[in-house]
């Protein structure tokens, strides 16, 4: 599964994207962060605060309790700025 | 129609090739954002945006105002990249035959733009550097269309 990371949350994990196999018992984004978060010390403080980062499964928002069985691409960003 | 770019854009020139021979409109509104910098404090604005997304996104929303009013041309530009204090960062046109609905849904791809579509500002001025906030403003903007949308229903 391709992971990417936008915006201080690229910052904070220092990669905007990677390719990882995700274990079998991470079945939503949530379960994802929490798994995320045990990688290392710089994504515990890249999804510190998980209920502000934003999600998207293959670039379609997600909420986090979203099921993330088949996707392809998962993002990780915080709250959209644009405009 | 929807662009994302780093180059300028010519708000006139966009609206002449939008409306090109047509006489069937007769109303075109356009909204252009730009780089504020009220207090001093911004030297430059930096761009960044899920490329993919950020075009599929910009579609569904003009899909969604097309959806809802009798539109007869809309167009959405962004810019990414490095920008200045007044330079232009995003512009849409819609036009439509009664002005009302131009006005209405000029406002809307705003509002949906501004909390969907996958961009983020980083600001950096003379005290450092710093991702902007999301508006919890801009979130109510946009839950207002929703809640007319149910009233209609």
């Amino acid at each position: 599964m391709r992971l990417l990371y936008f915006a201080w949350v690229k910052e904070k994990t220092g990669i905007a994207a990677e390719d990882v196999d995700v274990p079998g018992d991470v079945g939503t984004v949530a379960e994802l962060i929490a798994w995320l978060k045990t990688r290392g010390p710089e994504f515990a403080n890249a999804f510190d605060r998980a209920e502000v980062i934003r999600a998207a499964i293959d670039q379609s928002h997600a909420r986090h309790d979203a099921k993330i069985g088949g996707a392809h691409e998962i993002a990780f960003f915080p709250p959209v700025t644009g405009g | 129609m929807i662009r994302v770019q780093t180059e300028d854009f010519d708000i006139g020139a966009e609206i002449k090739a939008l409306k090109a021979e047509r006489t069937d409109i007769g109303a075109i509104v356009s909204f252009t954002g730009t780089v504020r910098d009220s207090a001093g404090e911004i030297t430059e604005m930096t761009l960044e945006h899920y490329p993919g997304m950020t075009e599929t996104e910009l579609a569904r929303i003009e899909k969604e105002a097309q959806a809802r009013w009798p539109l007869q041309a809309s167009l959405i530009v962004h810019r990414t990249g490095t920008l200045k204090p007044g330079d232009n960062i995003v512009l849409v046109i819609t036009a439509s035959e009664h002005r009302d609905a131009a006005f209405d849904a000029a406002k809307l791809l705003m509002d949906y733009l501004k909390t969907s579509a996958p961009f983020w500002k980083r600001e950096t001025g003379p005290a450092g550097s710093n991702w902007v906030e999301a508006k919890s403003d801009d979130d109510t903007a946009r839950r207002r269309w929703s809640a007319r949308k149910d009233a209609a229903e």
